[in-house]
Order: C-alpha cells, then structure tokens, then sequence
C-alpha cells in the first residue's frame, strides 16, 4: 500500500549516489589525495631539520673544532662542499634525500645511509615489540575499563595508565633493569644478545639484522631464546608508555559510543551488554582510535631513543644519542630526516587502515 | 531477589493489556540534584491498540517510554510498577524488577522500540542485515542461514526494494525514510506484542513522515501489534493513535480516546496545547485584510530584495563537483511584506536566507539586497546596509555569545553600528527593545542559558530590531520550540511585524507556520522554487504537483479530518 | 528540596569564587573523579611549594660538593648526613631532587607561556581567516605534531645552544626547546575551536549586525575557544616535564654546576644500576613520576568533567518518591521535543534552563 520508495532526499540521497557512482572509487581517490599530502609533510620535516641543524655552523667545525688547526678545518670544510651557497647545498641535499643519499658521517666516515640500514632493524624489532605489549595491554584493558566505567577496575586500570604515562621510559628501564636483571637476575642487563649468539648470527648467509628472525634461521633453540630473552625489558618499558595511552584512548572512546542510539537500539533488541561493548561501542570507536595511534609512533620512535641508549639496545636511536655526543651533526640530521620518513609514511598507511575499516568511506 | 518480582502469571488470557504501569516515578540525578520526571504515572495499553503519549519538553513522555524497555540510564531511580506481557499472553513481568539478563529476553522479542533519528540509531559500521541477525540471535538459536532469510522477508514486508541485495547494505547507503523502515523491520521482526516509537518521525521531511506513518498503522493492522507513540506533534495523533494521554510535567493530566480527546478535550492543558497546533487557513484572512490595507503606490515601491534566476553553488572537496543548493530562483520582497519560505530539507531554503544577509556568496544570476547586488559581494561596500538587516537564526541554543548577557548581546548592534559607545551606555534602548518583546527588563543581565529557548529567541529578535531594520530574515525561528511556546512566538512576531513595518523573509519547513504570518508564500524543492503565490493561491488552490503532495502530507489535529487527508493523500500517490 | 525549585525559577549566580576553573570543578566532581581531582591538586601543590621553597628546605646547594667535614664522597648509601646517599659525581641525591623541582617549574612556566601566546594566536588567526595562510600552517603544524617531540627538542637545543650546555644555554634552551614542540599543539587545538565556533549562530549573528573582523575575534571567538586552555595546560605541562628529563637523560639538560635536573642525574645514574646502586636513580625518577602523575591527575579530572558524557554524577537516594516536585528537568529537553535532541542523554548536557515550563503556564 505504501509506496516502496520514499521521497529522494537531496544532500543525502545525492551524496549516496556519489559515492555508489566510483564503487569503491571514493577509497581509490582517498588514498591518492591522501599520499600525494605525505609529499609536503616529508619535505617540510626534511627541510626544517637542514635549516635548523645549519643555523649553528657547518658541521665539521662543530664536530672537529678544537681538536684541528683552523688551516686544516678549513680544508675539511672546503673538501666537503660546506662553504658553498647554503641555498646549493640545500638542493644537493635534497637531491641526495629523494635518491636515498643521507651524506656521510663526520666520527666514523661511514655513509649515513649504511649506518641507517645496519641499525634501522634494530629499531624496528623494538618498536614491534613495543606495539605488540601495547596491543595487548592497552587495548583489551581499555575496553574493560570502559565496561566497569567508575567501578573500582576501571578507577585501578586508570590509575595504571596514568603511572604508564607519567613513567618516563628511561625510568621504567633503569626501575626493570634493577629488579630484573641485577637484583632476580632473571633476565640480561643490556643488549640484543649474548656475544655468543650474536656471533652465530653473524656467520648466517642470509641475515636480516632482525635478530628474531636470524635466531630462527639459526636453527639454534637457545639462540631464540637468548635474544627473546634480551628484548623483554626494553619491549616492556617502551610498550607500557604506548599501552597507557591506548588505554585511555580506548576507553574514552568506547565510553563515547556506549553514549549513542545506536548502542541503545541494539540494547532494545536484547543484545548482551558484554556484546554491546565488544561489538556495538568497540568498532565504531576503533576509527578515531586507529588515527590517533598513528600519532602514536612518533612518541613510539622518540621513546625508542631513550630506551636504546638505558638497554643499550643498538638501534638507531643509540647511534643518535652516540652521535649527538660525538657532536657528528651530519649523521644526526640523516637519522632525523629517516625517521621522519618513517612517521610520515606510518601515518599514511594507518589512515588508510582506518578508511578501509569505515564502510561510509569504502562504499 | 526472585521475591521482588511480582508472580510470574502462566495463565493465558487474551483480554489482558499487554503494557500496564501502574504508579510510576521516576527521578534523575543531574548537576542540580535530584530531579522527578515522572511521577505517578498510570496508564495501560490494550493488544493491538495505539497508544499516544503527548507532551512538550520536560513532560516526561520519553522517560516513559524508555522505563518501558529499561533503557534508563544509571543516573536514574524508578518505582511503581511496568507490567508487560508477552504476545501470547503466557508470561508477563515487572520490567522495572527484572535482572540484566531477563530483561534482554524481553526486550526484542515481548517489547522494540523505534527511535527519533534513524541516523544514530543504525550502527554504522555493520550492515542493516547484521543488525537485524544480531537480535535474532540474540533470543534462542537460530543458525545464521535461517537469520538472514528472516532478515531479508522483514525488510521486504516494511517496503525496503530489493531486500535480498539490500539486506547487506550500510546503513548510510540509505535515504533517510528508508533508515526508519529499517529501523522498524528491526523492531518487528521478533514479532513482538508492543512497539515503543519514540518521535519515530519527527527527525522526517513530512511527506516521508506520512509513509513512516502509513508503516505503522500496518504495523497495527497487519501485524497485530499494539504501539506506544510518543509524540509532541498533535497532527500525528490525529493520525494513528486509538488512545491519547497527554502528559505534562511528569504527571498524565489527560486521557481518552482520540475522537473524544481532539472533540472536546477536558483538562485545562490539553485544550490550551490543541488551541496553540497551527493549521493550514489561520492566515488568510490576515494576509488578505494586511493586502486590502495597502496603499497603491505600495505596489509601485521598490522591492527590498530581489532575486533574478539566483544560483547558489557549495565547493565541492577533492574537486568534485559542489553542491547545486539553490537553482535559478526568482523572488522579489516590497518593504514591509512578508515572504514565507516553504521546503522540505535541502530545497535551499536557508542558503537563500544567507545569501540575503552576505553570509553565503551568490554563483550566478542576480541578488539585490536593499539596491545592492550581491553577486561579487565585498563586505566593506555591503558593511553601511547590514544596520537594515535584521536576522534570527534557528538553534536558540547556540545563536548567544555564552559568556556575554543578554543585555551586551542585544546592544551588539548599537554599538557595532556606533549608536552607542558600549553596551553599557545602550541600556535605556535595551530595556525599550527588551519590554518591546515581552521580556521583563531584569532578564538583560541573565546569562543566554539562564533563558528558556522561546524566551532567547525572543531576545533574539529583540537584537534583531534594534536597529529597526527594513528587513528581517528568520530562520526557521521556532522549529526547535514547544508547540505552546512556538504560538506566543509566532504571535509576537506579527505584532512587532505591524509595529515596526519591517519587511520579512520567513524561512519554515512548516506550512501551517509561514501560512500564519506570510503575505506571500514560495515552495522551493529540491533548489527551485516550484510555486509561488498569496497563501489563499498556494494553499487554496496549488498548481504544482509537489506543493499539493506537501500540503496533504501535513497531517491535521482532528482524527476525522485526518482520516479525510489521508485517503486524498493516497490518491495522489496512486496519480503519480 | 525546596531550594531547588526556587532555582530555577530564579537563578542565583554562583559566587565568583564558585566559579573560578578549579574551584568550580572541584564542586561539580563526585566519588572517584574526586578523589582523582584532589589527589592530583595535593600532589601538584607539594611540587609548587618544594619549588618554591627549595633554598629553605634543601639540606645542601644543587652543586655543593663538600661541607665543613670535608668531601661527602661518591656513591654513599642513603643514612647518615645524606638521608638518599650521594651521586656518583658526589652530589647529595636529596638537595639534587629538591632543586630540580625548581628547574622543572621554571621549564614548564616559560615553555607553556611562551607556546600559549604563539600557539593560541596563530591558531586563531589561521582558524578565523582561513584561505592559503590556514592551509600552510596547517601543513606545516601537522608535519611537527607527527614528529617525535623529543627528536625536534634535542634538534632545538642544538640549535639554541650549539649543542653545548654553556650557562646562557641552559634552562632557557631547554624551554625554548619545547615551546616549539608545544606551539602546533596549541595552534590544533585552537584552530580547531575557531573552525567550530566560526559556525556557531551567535558569530553569524555578529557578521549579520556588521561587526569588524578584530571585534569577533576577540569578543566572541576567543574567549570562547580558549575554555580548554586550563585543561591543555595541565596535559602539556606533564609532557614538558617528561620531554625536558628526557634531554637531560640523553645529555642535552643542564649542566649539574647550572642547576639540579633529574633527568641529568638518572642519565648518570645508568651505569649505577648495573652494580645495584639503586638510590642514584630511584629517587630523581620518582620525582618524576609524582609530579607527572599529580599534573596528570588534575588534567584528566578536568577533561573528565568538561565531557558531560565521562562525568559522574550524585546517585538519587532509594528514597526517590520523598523528592520534591520540580517536574521541571533542567536543561527543559529530557524529551525528544521538534529541535531533535536526543532523549535520555541530555539531562547530562549542562545548561539549566529555568522555568522553562513557565511559558506553557502562563
């Protein structure tokens, strides 16, 4: 009797029709506008780090100066190309950047990208690690908190993301380091692995720099666990930063969706509250969630700075802080403008992740 | 806590009503301390039988309605007693003392509910047919296979096209009318004794409101099922409901059924509410009285604003193209007239309000505005002419400076436009503009949320004359206010309309609004103007298809009449 | 109960008092968001009176080495003259953790104020005027706010203080330092209020009535947009904390003769720990953690209570049926009325709206 149809209404059903026109074109244009914004960023970040490292003189004389007549500095300096036109030097050294070239260190006069390469898997088995305790913790606690929102797990489980958060990692490590590995001597002070093990890896063919990998390719069940073993502590103190902050996050956020019609409607339906939270309130919140932990990899990358050099953990964050004491400018700047790269183009895939994850924008 | 519980009666009995409450209350707390919403409450629904709970704003009908299913917050103390049955009659429980978990077992399946906006109340990121599966699981085991053909024979029978295929769309690949079908397929599809509808059409352009309504007396008729309609829309009553009870503060002051309750209404608020309904027809003879009024060089003055095939055109994002908002429409205003702007969401009503007061640029074709051209507007050359430009928004809530009083805010423009040195020095005119709009004088140094809203629009339009303008815009002034509330406002308007002469352009989705206080009445749809005309034209005889689709949608407060309209609608539905 | 009902027929403004930021959330908080609000405002006011009042209660100076009894030696256990033992460098661990409250302090002071003024400005004016200026800003705030703040806090300090810790260097580089990390942070939020406020009915309001640009900026939008300032505050004070221990740690702080700065003392405690030493780093570490958790403490509070969604409220007594009729709910929209709004969850949005009903009545 009624008319199957209902009245088109404009803005929406004009804007539906949009969208349905590409079929999936809508995630298609997304990702290029998006990826083609990644290009300012990296060049601006890139750009920032030159100027602002260059403010303070060229590097070899912040480097050497002092320990070389200034006869022989200035040679270094004239052989290095550092008293041209800063604006040439700007544009050799973005040139250098876009084909991968990061200059050459001034303390060990090894090309940074090599230095990049060598260290770079150090950092990011730490940093998978760390996200991976910071998955695990943050995000089912999050959500319990959420459920017993005000009750007394969720007043425990904000007080210990809060102690997550205020804990600076350094702290955390030192705190770890004592309990664990000098006073339970349970677990190794410092380090990747024992020089043992380290040396077993090294006469591997095919070795990845990521040690869980080139443990496994050992074939050696003690190597694993040798290197699992090292990556416990730094892991545990860099991922409890991050899990406190996903926690909040996490609940804030399903706390916001619990609020909603929505949630209301499936509870009118007869949904189980357990079901409410896991389903109806978690995957709506995991959109804004999911952008914001990508914002969570630039605190990741800094915090790694700070726990390589407690764990002793080679890492391009312990090259950093051996750099930054060396006064090596040049080498600080490749490594700077590298992570830059890395939070630029992270950013970039979480936001895809999370247009992928909303049917309104993948539809 | 079994012994709270009142026996669980097993015996059948058919003659039985499905929802009593007997007794309840129920008090929130809130910033200001404990407050009573709904207080003694007693009221019975029959089997198959609609059921209109009526109110305004604080009424407590909607905390009524959610006490029905348990759906109140923590914050929230009830007592009395919610008694439902089952369809079958097999079973009935006290909703208010039941556990978490047999609540979920009634919910759904003795008792749904239909929410206000179906934009919120679809989950986003699951497919409508997930979400109809989940409440199908959700009572007894069902396999998934069963579930889905359940789901996809449901949204067929609410009138969703091509359930099979759509069965798996997300909810915002659907229109807005197709949503609250969706919404209600969600509702029915445990077949349960009661539908709660919570303004189920209230956030709906009134021509699909008169489809969702159609929906629900099938719901009636076809399934049985006896319906709890909360409403504050009186044509909506007239048009489903067998039983209203009026509710007012907390307390139900009225009850009856609907012929005898819109014939001759007993309670002292009941009769008062109905008198403050708009109908279609109030203003005719104003409007003809003001036009026999008029003098003849009038008609020889020059229009105050005009518009020559205007176009208005949003920027689109990512270069897409924008949005076409307004479509060669041509109007014109003569000083001291009033033009009532009628349309549904998204004709382009409002962006043609902004435009007139510079708040939106003009695409293409021509706007003058107080003899200036709009069309490459420049603040600086339009600046002098904004004292002859009066504007009250729509959002009472937002359209005040929080932090300043009511009493800076109306001065705003005498001092902006240097009458006065601050607002300080403007006072003495305040106090006249506030008295000119039935506010006490006191009520300057209030803050804007210490105001009511019909009470802040008022001060709204006291800042709007401040300046005596020769042009007035309003912005759908009181679709956000109680319709009591709505009749003093409107009332005010056309007196201070007559006093101080200004012209006006009064912006409404609600043809028995602008028919009130308009001269002359413009239908836009969909970015056109499809009709224009004096009220007695436009709403006496319509000439456009669309004009005369949105005048029999309007449902009227009179159950007899209604019935009437309803027939004439369907008609013109079937000549379409 | 009858004081309610006058009210909110007439509503008595709160005492000034009532209404200052804190004040007046200390009021509005119940339960645990209290207990949250005022444990955090003890711990935050113990760090401001230790950094007040260091010189006074500090048994030694930050750089003092020796007393009348000579050297006080490396690495001594706590007991004794020195109740937290010395450093390795011979510095007494507790005169070092007083006087870092003092460094902390004056970091955060001149890091929040400096960023605050940039920030707050530049977020308004971008957000206000848009057009090309907005969309560089916001490019470049965004490319900033992704960075690692303390790559570009180590990156700045090289800058302002060529990497040396000289005594000009400092505690201003290290403040200066993280005013730039803060300045997009404000500028996002700001900007971000602007935007929204723009679209509020009460600016409109103002461009309709022909208001200049300078006068809507600063009447009606900034005032208005600068109410999550408090709560920033607190947020980002917590992070200049962390960021500032952090270049102490990795050898960017300050020098220990300059001043007293935790971060520097755990950097040289790292080796300590190897040998057990654990009184070297557990006590500059914990100041951290105290004063971060107390700062912290008080934002979260805040934020709590700014989002009517996360606030708590007083339960109704079981006695419910004893409360005076005051039919009215505030906010005068517990029902779904024509604006739209959406049912239960409103009595929890703020505004009190009194006698709303009173317009029906008359």
């Amino acid at each position: 009797m009624t008319t199957a149809v209902s009245t088109p209404r404009p803005p929406l059903a004009g804007s539906a029709a949009k969208k349905k026109r590409g079929s999936g074109g809508g995630l298609g244009r997304y990702i290029v506008v998006r990826f083609l914004l990644i290009i300012p960023t990296i060049f601006i970040l890139v750009s920032m780090v030159f100027w602002l490292m260059r403010t303070t003189g060229d590097p070899i004389t912040a480097a050497l100066g002092g320990r070389l007549t200034p006869d022989q500095l200035a040679e270094r300096i004239s052989a290095a190309g550092y008293d041209r036109p800063i604006l040439i030097q700007y544009a050799e050294y973005l040139g250098q950047i876009f084909t991968g070239n990061f200059g050459t260190t001034i303390s060990t006069n090894r090309p940074v990208s090599e230095v990049l390469v060598t260290y770079g898997a150090a950092t990011l088995e730490l940093a998978f690690y760390a996200l991976l305790v910071a998955f695990i913790v943050g995000i089912p606690l999050g959500m319990v908190a959420a459920y017993w929102r005000d009750k007394a797990p969720d007043a425990f489980l904000r007080i210990f993301a809060i102690l997550c958060y205020a804990t600076p990692v350094f702290f955390a490590g030192l705190l770890f380091k004592l309990v664990f590995a000098v006073w339970l001597k349970v677990l190794p002070v410092a380090g990747r692995a024992s020089t043992g093990a380290e040396l077993q890896m090294q006469l591997l063919p095919g070795k990845t720099g990521f040690y869980t990998i080139d443990a496994i390719q050992t074939g050696n069940p003690a190597v694993l666990q040798d290197v699992l073993s090292h990556v416990v502590l730094p892991a545990l103190a860099l991922g409890l930063l991050t899990a406190g902050v996903f926690l909040r996050l996490v609940r804030t956020n399903v706390i916001g969706t619990l609020g909603t019609d929505y949630v209301d409607a499936a509870r009118s339906r007869g949904v189980s509250e357990f079901r409410l939270v896991r389903k109806h309130a978690y995957r709506p919140a995991l959109i804004p969630i999911i952008t914001v932990i990508g914002l969570q990899i630039a605190l990741l990358l800094g915090g790694a700075v700070l726990t390589e050099t407690t764990f002793e953990w080679k890492g391009l964050g312990f090259m950093l802080s051996e750099f930054l004491q060396a006064r090596d400018f040049v080498a600080v700047q490749g490594i700077v403008a590298l992570l830059a790269v890395i939070v630029a183009l992270s950013n970039f895939i979480v936001d895809i992740v999370a247009a992928i994850i909303d049917p309104r924008v993948r539809y | 806590m079994s012994d709270i519980r009142p026996p669980v009666s097993t015996r059948s009995d058919p003659s039985a009503p499905v929802l009593r409450i007997s007794d309840l209350g129920v008090s929130f707390a809130t910033d200001a301390g404990a407050v009573r919403a709904v207080d003694g409450v007693t009221l019975s629904v029959r089997r198959g039988e609609v059921l209109a709970i009526v109110g305004e704003s604080g009424s407590g009908k909607t905390v009524t309605a959610k006490t029905i299913l348990g759906l109140l917050p923590e914050t929230a103390v009830s007592n009395g007693a919610v008694i439902l049955s089952s369809r079958d009659g097999a079973s009935s429980n006290n909703v208010i003392a039941l556990s978490g978990k047999q609540l979920r077992q009634v919910r759904g399946s003795d008792v749904s509910m239909v929410f206000q906006e179906p934009s919120t109340a679809l989950n986003p990121v699951y497919t409508v047919g997930w979400q109809i599966m989940e409440g199908i699981r959700a009572h007894g085991t069902v396999s998934r296979a069963d579930a889905r053909t359940k789901a996809i024979e449901i949204l067929g029978r609410v009138g969703i096209p091509d359930p099979e295929v759509r069965v798996n769309y997300y909810p915002h690949q659907f229109s807005g009318g197709q949503k609250q079908r969706v919404v209600i397929a969600m509702a029915l599809v445990l077949e349960p004794g009661l539908i709660v509808a919570d303004e189920p059409t209230t956030a709906l352009d009134v021509t699909v409101q008169a489809e969702i309504l159609d929906l629900l007396r099938r719901c009636r008729d076809e399934f049985g099922t006896a319906i709890v309609l909360i409403t504050h829309n009186m044509g909506v009553v007239a048009d489903l409901a067998d039983r209203v009870a009026v509710m007012y503060q907390g307390k139900v002051v009225e009850e009856a059924d609907a012929a005898t309750l819109f014939g001759s209404p007993q309670n002292e608020y009941t009769q008062k509410l109905l008198a403050a309904v708009p109908y279609v027809g109030q203003g005719v003879v104003r409007a003809a009285a003001r036009a026999e009024a008029r003098t003849r060089e009038w008609s020889a003055q020059a229009p105050v604003v005009v518009a020559d095939n205007l176009r208005i055109q949003y920027p689109g994002r990512f270069a897409r193209p924008g949005f076409v908002a307004v479509d060669g429409v041509s109007f014109a205003i003569r000083p001291g007239e009033v033009l009532g702007l009628v349309g549904e969401s998204g004709s382009g009503k409002t962006t043609i309000g902004r435009a007139i007061a510079g708040l939106t640029r003009v695409t293409d074709g021509s706007l003058s505005v107080l003899g200036h051209e709009m069309n490459g507007f420049s603040e600086r050359k339009f600046k002098p002419l904004r004292s002859q430009i009066g504007f009250v928004f729509q959002d009472p809530a937002s359209s005040f400076n929080p932090l300043l009083t009511i009493a800076e805010c109306v001065a705003e423009p005498l001092v902006v436009h240097g009458r006065a040195d601050s607002p300080r020095a403007a006072r003495a005119r305040v106090d006249e503009l506030l008295e000119a709009v039935q506010l006490p004088r006191a009520f300057g140094d209030r803050y804007p949320h210490e105001l009511s809203g019909g009470q802040r629009q008022r001060a709204s339009l006291a800042r709007a004359l401040a300046l005596e303008p020769a042009l007035l815009i309003a912005d759908e002034p009181t679709s956000a206010l109680d319709v009591s509330v709505q009749a003093r406002v409107l009332e005010l308007f056309a007196e201070l309309q007559r006093e101080f002469g200004f012209a006006a352009l009064f912006i409404s989705h609600d043809l028995a609004v602008v028919d009130i206080l308009a001269d002359r009445i413009a239908v836009l749809y969909h970015g056109r103007l499809v009709e224009e005309g004096t009220g007695a034209e436009v709403l006496g005889a319509p000439a456009d298809p669309y004009t005369r689709r949105l005048l029999a949608s309007l449902p009227v407060p009179d159950p007899a009449a209604q019935a009437i309209r309803r027939e004439e609608l369907a008609k013109l539905r079937a000549a379409e | 109960m009858s004081s309610t009902d006058a009210t909110f027929l007439k509503p008595a403004r709160p005492a000034l008092f009532a209404r200052l930021p804190i004040v007046h959330q200390l009021r509005q908080s119940v339960g645990l968001q209290r207990g949250m609000l005022v444990a955090g405002l003890l711990v935050t006011s113990l760090f401001l009176l230790t950094a007040i009042l260091a010189p006074v209660i500090a048994p030694y100076g930050y750089s003092q080495l020796r007393d009348t009894a000579g050297l006080f030696g490396a690495q001594q256990p706590p007991g004794g003259a020195h109740l937290l033992g010395t450093t390795v460098g011979g510095y007494d661990v507790l005169s070092r953790v007083l006087w870092g409250a003092q460094t902390a302090l004056f970091v955060i002071i001149v890091a929040v104020v400096l960023s605050l003024f940039a920030g707050v400005l530049l977020g308004l004016v971008s957000g206000y005027f848009g057009g090309w200026l907005d969309r560089v800003l916001v490019v470049v705030c965004d490319a900033v706010y992704a960075f690692p703040s303390l790559l570009l806090a180590i990156v700045m300090s090289i800058v302002i203080s060529g990497g040396k810790s000289d005594l000009v260097g400092g505690v201003m580089a290290a403040a200066i330092s993280i005013t730039v990390v803060f300045i997009p942070q404000y500028f996002r939020v700001i900007r971000a209020e602007t935007v929204r406020i723009k679209a509020e009915a009460y600016v409109e309001s103002a461009r309709v009535l022909g208001a200049s640009n300078l006068r809507i900026m600063f009447r009606h939008v900034l005032r208005n947009a600068t109410r999550t300032l408090p709560l920033i505050f607190t947020l980002n004070a917590s992070e200049a904390i962390l960021t500032l221990a952090g270049l102490g740690f990795l050898g960017f702080g300050i020098e220990p003769t300059e001043a007293s700065e935790w971060g520097y003392d755990l950097n040289k405690a790292l080796s300590d720990v190897t040998s057990g030493i654990w009184w070297t780093a557990l006590f500059p570490g914990l100041a951290i953690v105290l004063v971060v958790l107390g700062i912290t403490l008080v934002g979260e509070s805040l934020n709590d209570l700014a989002d009517p969604r996360l606030r708590g409220r007083r339960a109704v007594g079981a006695s419910s049926g004893l409360v005076a009729e005051t039919s009215v709910v505030p906010g005068g929209t517990l029902d779904a009325g024509p604006g739209g709004l959406d049912g239960l969850e409103t009595p929890a949005h703020p505004p009190v709206h009194p006698g709303d009903d009173s317009e029906a009545t008359r």
